[in-house]
């Protein structure tokens, strides 16, 4: 209990200091990577929790992919944060409105315990002898089905959106055929001559 | 593990002292594991560059590293030397801290995969529900090292080629992935040693799942950056990609994560397709010899092939390398992942009717 407690305390306070950073640092790729840092911390808060296919999902997704094409774009972009950041005082206001909206909702939702959600709570508890992942298989296949299948729909949309927005066709581009490549012999690609000698080739 | 966990628990009572508390005891045979075998593994990799050189040269004709130590075996170890001794180089306008935090991230993650690796029934550090998703984690996470060390460079080459060498790396994550979830559909877990126990009655390399194996094994020379995809490096061709401007030990980190991935991918096929430590056939002179030296058969064999590949395919090229990972292993793989299903769901209980289980 002890070990989890220090583990928890750890994985907060570093989780909360690269939230922080992510938003008041000046150099973007500087925010990049500490938002990969709380990625992984939230990771390890997952684990304490005894989510370990989250956990391992939430690495896998936002900092293996989500989070490389961030950086890709952070690096090759040359964007002057300086120039953006420019107008943000004047956005103070509503900014800690909307913050501390949040942070009330947050601490009334604790302290309330959860009170107005007692169906989620036994849901969301792995049932006994089988591994989390099983649990979130049977849930999610079973009772979630069409939620499931309607949020991957969802998500095919976009990528199939996103895929017909840049793709252009290019006329008068020669391209290659690898099976064409590939399948070409001896026979149709040289042709061996006997050469006389001080006559040369055709 | 119990019993160092025993040992360490009834250390104190010889001298007179209480016994040590579970929790104690536990930690400290754990952290006695970890460093004990971290450096078995490093120092194993001094002896797999060297092999791989070996292979290397002898398809070649050529002798290889002869001189340091009896045939060479120490030629590694000069090289580490080497490389310890010379004077880290950082560029002036580069980025010293991520430029320096970059390979320790590489190396680090190299190390961190071995944990969850079975090398014998039970021999493993961390026997975890979910050990194929924390390797796919851990390899995911390989692409920052790369990226953060061609940026912090502040070189166009190097960051040129760390930005294709993570995409490349990225491309062929996909198929890697969708090649674990057909053996995970076959195994029915997510546990590296449930994997490994269900191919007791056949290693999946000889069933469906064949064309799987080798769609991992092109997907692995892919993901780790070995010849014939190479493309960020191409020694005979280019500098050294996005460690162009690494020297010293910086640059030994980068090298010996490189190999250790290789190996670890080496290791994850065995385990998944080869049927890990198990013997090939459970009788007797076969089911004696240590599960461990199976499975380092099985890793010595898989390392072979990776090191043959090297000598005698030429390099792709760019555009053919993406066509191979998104046109020709992805819709595979995504194929495999249904039929592998099909097969557990309809075909096998059939068998096991027709064959009584």
């Amino acid at each position: 209990m002890m070990l989890q407690a220090i583990a928890f305390y750890v994985f907060a306070a570093v989780l909360l200091f690269s939230g922080a950073v992510v938003v008041t640092s000046r150099n973007p790729v500087y925010s990049v990577l500490f938002l990969i840092l709380a990625f992984f911390n939230a990771a390890g808060l997952f684990v304490l929790l005894g989510a370990e296919f989250l956990a391992m999902i939430l690495v896998i997704v936002y900092v293996g992919a989500v989070a490389v094409l961030f950086l890709f774009v952070v690096m090759m972009l040359d964007v002057d944060f300086a120039e953006l950041k420019k107008g943000a005082q004047s956005y103070l206001l509503p900014g800690l409105g909307i913050g501390g909206l949040l942070a009330v909702e947050l601490i009334l939702a604790v302290a309330m315990k959860w009170n107005f959600a007692t169906q989620a709570m036994p849901a969301a508890t792995t049932p006994k002898g089988i591994t989390n992942t099983a649990a979130l298989g049977h849930i999610l296949y079973t009772d979630y089905i069409f939620y499931f299948q309607g949020a991957g729909l969802i998500l095919l949309v976009a990528m199939i959106g996103a895929i017909v927005l840049t793709l252009r066709h290019k006329s008068g581009v020669k391209r290659q055929n690898a099976w064409t490549q590939i399948s070409r012999g001896p026979a149709e690609s040289m042709s061996v001559v006997e050469v006389k000698s001080g006559e040369g080739v055709e | 593990m119990g019993v160092l966990i025993h040992f360490f628990t009834t250390l104190p009572v010889y001298f007179g002292l209480d016994p040590m508390g579970y929790a104690w005891a536990w930690t400290i045979s754990q952290t006695l594991l970890i460093v004990v075998y971290a450096g078995l593994v490093m120092v194993s990799v001094a002896f797999w560059i060297l092999a791989d050189r070996k292979i290397w040269a002898a398809v070649q004709m050529r002798r290889g590293p002869n001189v340091v130590g009896a045939f060479g075996l120490l030629q590694t170890f000069a090289d580490a030397m080497k490389f310890m001794f010379k004077e880290p180089i950082i560029p002036a306008a580069a980025n010293k801290a991520i430029f320096l935090l970059a390979p320790i991230i590489s190396a680090t993650l190299a190390f961190a995969a071995w944990a969850v690796v079975p090398l014998d029934n039970g021999w493993v550090v961390a026997d975890i529900n979910v050990g194929v998703l924390y390797l796919f984690a851990i390899s995911s996470l390989g692409v920052y090292g790369v990226i953060m060390g061609g940026w912090a460079s502040n070189s166009k080459y190097g960051f040129l080629s760390a930005l294709r060498s993570a995409a490349q790396m990225v491309s062929y994550e996909v198929s890697i992935g969708f090649v674990i979830v057909t053996v995970l559909v076959f195994a029915g877990s997510l546990n590296l040693s449930q994997i490994v126990r269900a191919q007791a009655h056949g290693w999946y390399v000889f069933s469906i799942l064949f064309p799987m194996f080798v769609v991992m094994f092109i997907s692995s020379l892919a993901e780790t950056q070995r010849p014939p995809f190479d493309l960020l490096e191409a020694e005979s061709e280019l500098v050294a990609g996005f460690m162009v401007e690494y020297s010293s030990t910086p640059f030994l980190l980068y090298f010996l994560g490189e190999y250790m991935n290789i190996i670890m991918l080496c290791a994850l096929m065995s385990i998944m397709f080869l049927g890990g430590w198990l013997p090939p056939v459970d009788i007797f002179p076969l089911n004696a010899v240590p599960g461990i030296l199976w499975l380092l058969l099985k890793i010595i064999v898989m390392f072979f092939m990776v090191s043959m590949v090297k000598a005698f395919v030429p390099r792709y090229r760019y555009d053919q390398l993406m066509r191979l990972g998104w046109k020709v292993l992805l819709p595979l793989s995504m194929a495999w992942v249904v039929i592998a299903g099909a097969w557990v769901v309809f075909v096998r209980p059939a068998l096991a009717h027709v064959f009584g289980g």
